[in-house]
């Protein structure tokens, strides 16, 4: 044990000799990350490793710490301790808590004005920026990850039931799920539509494309002392229609997040709403023809809808490091934002371009001709001008607050309460919380 | 409460109880400490802006009909978890001591559960009963019954209830199979001449001389439903659907860990500690009774 | 056997056997899982009948582990939780069997204050505490290192309380004779009260070991450096990709591999296991 031991601190001795010209070992930047063990997480080795490569002077250290909530949790707690990573990857729900943290968090835009040099956040999508940006126009976090909710449809069993175009409102996709579900044949749907993510899916994009605040002022980037505003039409209405749905299966809950997608992929349900970032997992386990279509919208509530929201995350700075390691985080993040690294990762994941560029030059190498639908969630994010209620979300708590609508959610697909009860519950009881994080803060 | 024969006193019991009380202290009583001082505080995650509130997030919780209903779950939880995860041990293991050949192959198949992470068993129920995947859902469909924990509480409870047993069955096994192999042959025989049928002599021979195992496993069993199936619990239902599953340890949990609400879920922790000493002053009373017999 | 009843006999082996089916299942189910190919695990019910998919996912396992997303090869984190669960088990037995000792066999100032200090701690989990718990780790410097994943799990009374119960079931006479033979405090401890545990202590092992293997949150909330990953981490990891499925196969085939060194103990130390037990609470 002692002899390897010596042998290991020889050979890293060498290897310090070896870089004699750099003079000291490179200046390492902790990063730490919520991509699993999938493609995303290889991917965000990949590009660590690349960045590393490309110079000397900096090594960043990618960090895998669980999920999501897990790993800003893991921050937060290391912050506590002194002990922070100077990068971590936030879900775009943790963005006002974030940003509340002043004193925790170096923003992006003074980041990249102290240490960065040129920076441009027009650069990145409107949809995209606008979620991320103060409402002067100032970059908080480095936009990194980015989805949007979209719908899956068998095509196989569209065909079947001699429909040509997947729906484009709700009352087509009712319409059709009736006459898919007639047809019966051995593997024929049973079931129209099941939904992943309800929250951010059902209401919150929901709410953008109908142009409806899912809160006041203008959904929180107005300030702290916004309130829950989705206990009133057209959610109310919307959340009612899918529990009547419910009843002969043009609709199944099937749980939270991905948990879902099986029901599609087995063929029982038609029609699948979830998160873009979903492509890769439908295309390993769909053994039908599959495609993929924008959200439906109301039309007696709007002619023609806005754009959706995003999700996903961001990349935040924390305090506490030397302006040397912040030469490098800048570096960094400058390295993940160009279009060769946004458009591969676009490519290998279900994320959309977060950047023109990157979006642009997808387009010109026939991207979406060979992979048709792959264009659909950035198509519906770019849709007209970001107005008030499509620019994303900025409350506080607002994990918290997604889990008591999941739980009130669930109880009116269980039954024990209706649409407009569960709906005021949900915004009652996540009133509560918001008024915590203004006090709090 | 101790040997009525003892060493006299001298710094040698001191040295001995040392490591122990320094690991107690600094990684129990320190952090408890701090717990409590949270427990009355309002602070944002990150520790930056803290306000003292005296017991307001106390009042938040037992002022919300929802801590109840929490209460109530893990009381059922708890309960249901017991009962299933005994009774079948208990069956299993009449069973075990009755058969003469393949006995110890059983037992060594039957223990394999105990070794399974909560973490990995919550994935394995996750699959077994996913509606549109697992085995059990199909298999229930056999015979009419349409699974879907999603929507329904009662089945999302019982699905928790069976991932939690189905832990706890290796362990209870062991220990009534041992129970039973210590009663007396001689006993069971006596109550054979005098006519009792395997079923009658179970109950008024071998039950009763079982007590003291039942009586443990009741204590451990309790312990292990309510402080440490939150893997289990975070694994395949995350507390859904609409809270039907949502136990005390989960939600200290998930308010404090998921939500960074450091305060209320201090005040949770406070609570559970206040509960877990209660539960060790009750265990002890009994235990030293009967030490004492 | 009381009386020959061939009918009950068999009654009770199929009982038996059907116990057997029922708690062997999700096993099973987990290991056709890592038999399966991807688009199996995700498209229907999943069979009972392994597929043909073993080598391709157990190699993946063995081979790679996660070394392609920049994890830790499965072998490095198999050493890593044997560490972690040795090193808890062991350092447990060690101070408990200390305090326990003391706590009966010497009556001394404090010793009452000193007995609840210790037993208050009897069941309150680490994830309950997690928070605070990692601060003062963290302000220890124990961040990344075995002595962060271990020393603070041990703080928790349940083997002092074994040990205890053990002890005072030992009989009076035993001390009475040794002080008669002129055997100090060591002396005892070390020739009579240590032999007389041996099934105790190995019975703790168990129960510790499989605690200290089956850590998922306190480990992944100490370490940021790989090389401190354990294994039920790195399950953890591969199921909760974020906006993907889960590799099944992959992760079913390390999760049947990351079972077998607990169940391996428990197997092989079933009967110290329950004797240990029995006879400490009778």
């Amino acid at each position: 044990m002692k002899a390897i031991k010596y042998g290991v601190a020889s050979l890293a001795l060498a290897a310090t000799l070896g870089a004699w010209p750099a003079l000291a070992a490179p200046t390492e930047i902790q990063f730490w990350h919520a991509m699993g063990g999938g493609v995303t997480g290889e991917k965000v080795v990949e590009y660590a490793e690349k960045f590393n490569a490309s110079q000397d002077a900096f090594k960043v250290v990618p960090v895998y710490k669980g999920n999501y909530t897990e790993t800003l949790t893991a921050a937060v707690a290391a912050f506590r301790a002194k002990q922070q990573p100077h990068i971590v990857q936030v879900f775009e729900v943790g963005t006002a808590s974030m940003m509340a943290a002043e004193g925790a968090v170096y923003p992006v835009h003074q980041l990249m004005a102290e240490h960065g040099g040129s920076f441009d956040p027009d650069q990145y999508l409107d949809a995209v920026k606008s979620y991320y940006t103060t409402t002067d126009g100032k970059m908080l976090s480095m936009p990194f990850n980015s989805s949007t909710p979209v719908m899956f449809y068998n095509k196989d069993a569209f065909a079947k039931a001699g429909i040509a175009e997947p729906p484009k409102t709700w009352a087509e996709l009712a319409e059709a799920s009736r006459k898919i579900m007639a047809v019966k044949a051995e593997g024929q749907p049973t079931c129209g539509f099941t939904t992943g993510w309800q929250s951010w899916v059902q209401l919150e994009t929901f709410g953008a494309l109908h142009d409806a605040a899912f809160a006041t002022k203008d959904n929180g980037f107005g300030g702290f002392d916004t309130e829950l505003a989705f206990d009133a039409p057209p959610f109310t209405k919307h959340i009612a229609d899918m529990k009547e749905w419910q009843k002969d299966r043009t609709f199944v809950y099937g749980g939270r997040r991905g948990d879902p997608n099986p029901l599609f992929l087995t063929g029982e349900c038609a029609m699948l709403m979830n998160s873009s970032a979903y492509y890769g997992a439908v295309k390993d386990g769909a053994k039908f023809a599959w495609g993929i279509a924008p959200l439906p919208y109301d039309d007696s509530v709007i002619d023609q809808p806005k754009n959706s929201i995003i999700g996903g995350a961001t990349l935040w700075v924390l305090q506490g490091h030397d302006g040397k390691e912040y030469e490098g985080v800048a570096e960094f993040l400058k390295f993940l934002s160009t279009d060769d690294v946004q458009l591969d990762w676009h490519k290998a994941t279900g994320y959309v371009p977060i950047t023109h560029g990157a979006y642009e030059a997808a387009k010109a190498e026939g991207f979406y001709d060979k992979t048709p639908g792959a264009d659909v969630a950035i198509l519906q994010l770019t849709r007209g001008e970001p107005g008030p209620n499509s620019k994303g979300l900025r409350l506080g708590n607002f994990t918290q607050i997604r889990d008591i609508i999941n739980e009130e959610l669930e109880a009116v697909w269980s039954d024990k309460k209706s649409a407009d009860q569960a709906l005021s519950d949900a915004a009652s009881r996540g009133n509560d919380l918001l008024r915590k994080f203004e006090k709090t803060h | 409460m101790q040997k009525r024969v003892t060493f006299p006193s001298s710094p040698l019991p001191y040295l001995l109880v040392l490591p122990q009380v320094v690991v107690t202290l600094v990684f129990f009583i320190w952090p408890a400490g701090q717990a409590l001082h949270q427990s009355l505080l309002r602070e944002d995650a990150f520790g930056l802006s803290t306000e003292f509130v005296g017991l307001e997030n106390f009042e938040d919780l037992f002022s919300s009909g929802e801590y109840l209903e929490v209460f109530g779950n893990t009381v059922v939880f708890s309960v249901a978890t017991t009962a299933l995860s005994m009774g079948f041990a208990l069956l299993l293991a009449v069973m075990a001591d009755r058969v003469v050949k393949g006995g110890s192959a059983y037992k060594t198949l039957l223990i394999w559960p105990y070794a399974v992470a909560p973490a990995i068993a919550g994935v394995l129920m996750w699959f077994l009963f996913n509606p549109s995947l697992g085995v059990a859902p199909w298999l229930l469909r056999g015979v009419g019954v349409t699974w879907n924990h999603y929507t329904n509480g009662g089945q999302a409870m019982a699905l928790v209830v069976i991932a939690a047993a189905w832990k706890q069955i290796s362990y209870n096994f062991l220990f009534f199979l041992a129970g039973l192999q210590a009663i007396p042959r001689s006993l069971i025989e006596a109550a054979a001449i005098d006519g009792a049928g395997p079923a009658k002599r179970f109950w008024t021979v071998v039950f009763p001389l079982l007590s003291p195992t039942t009586f443990f496993l009741l204590v451990v069993n309790v312990v292990y439903a309510f402080f440490e199936t939150f893997g289990i619990i975070h694994a395949t239902t995350e507390g859904g659907p609409a809270g039907a599953t949502e136990i005390l340890v989960y939600k200290v949990y998930k308010d404090g860990f998921v939500g960074l609400d450091l305060g209320g879920s201090a005040a949770q922790s406070v609570v559970l500690m206040a509960i877990v000493i209660a539960l060790t002053v009750v265990q002890f009373r009994y235990i030293e009774r009967k030490v004492q017999y | 056997m009381v009386e020959n009843r061939p009918v009950l006999t068999l009654v009770s082996h199929l009982i038996l056997l059907l116990g057997l089916a029922t708690v062997a299942l999700p096993l099973w189910v987990a290991f056709v899982a890592s038999t399966l190919p991807q688009d199996a695990m995700v498209a229907g019910t999943i069979p009972l009948l392994p597929g043909d998919a073993f080598l391709a996912n157990w190699g993946e396992a063995v081979a790679r582990g996660l070394a392609k997303a920049g994890g830790v090869p499965v072998g490095m984190m198999l050493v890593n939780s044997l560490v972690m669960a040795l090193g808890i088990a062991l350092g447990k037995i060690v101070i408990s069997i200390l305090s326990a000792y003391a706590v009966v066999y010497f009556r001394f100032p404090f010793r009452m204050p000193i007995f609840w200090l210790i037993f208050v701690t009897l069941m309150l989990p680490v994830e309950v505490r997690i928070l605070p718990t990692f601060k003062v780790v963290a302000d220890l410097g124990m961040l990344d290192s075995y002595a962060g994943l271990t020393i603070p799990l041990i703080a928790s009374a349940t083997a002092t309380f074994l040990f205890r119960q053990a002890f005072l079931t030992i009989p009076d006479e035993l001390l009475e004779a040794a002080r008669m033979d002129g055997a100090g405090p060591l002396k005892f401890f070390r020739d009579i009260l240590l032999p007389l545990s041996w099934t105790n202590i190995a019975a703790l092992f168990v129960i510790l070991f499989i605690y200290g293997w089956n850590q998922y949150l306190w480990p992944l909330i100490v370490t940021t450096d790989e090389s401190y990953y354990t294994i039920v981490m790195g399950i953890q990891r591969m199921v909760t990709v974020s906006d993907e499925e889960p590799r099944w196969g992959i992760v079913m085939a390390t999760a049947c591999l990351a079972m077998l060194p607990p169940v391996a103990v428990v197997v092989a130390m079933q009967r110290l296991f329950v004797k240990g037990l029995v006879d400490a609470e009778k």
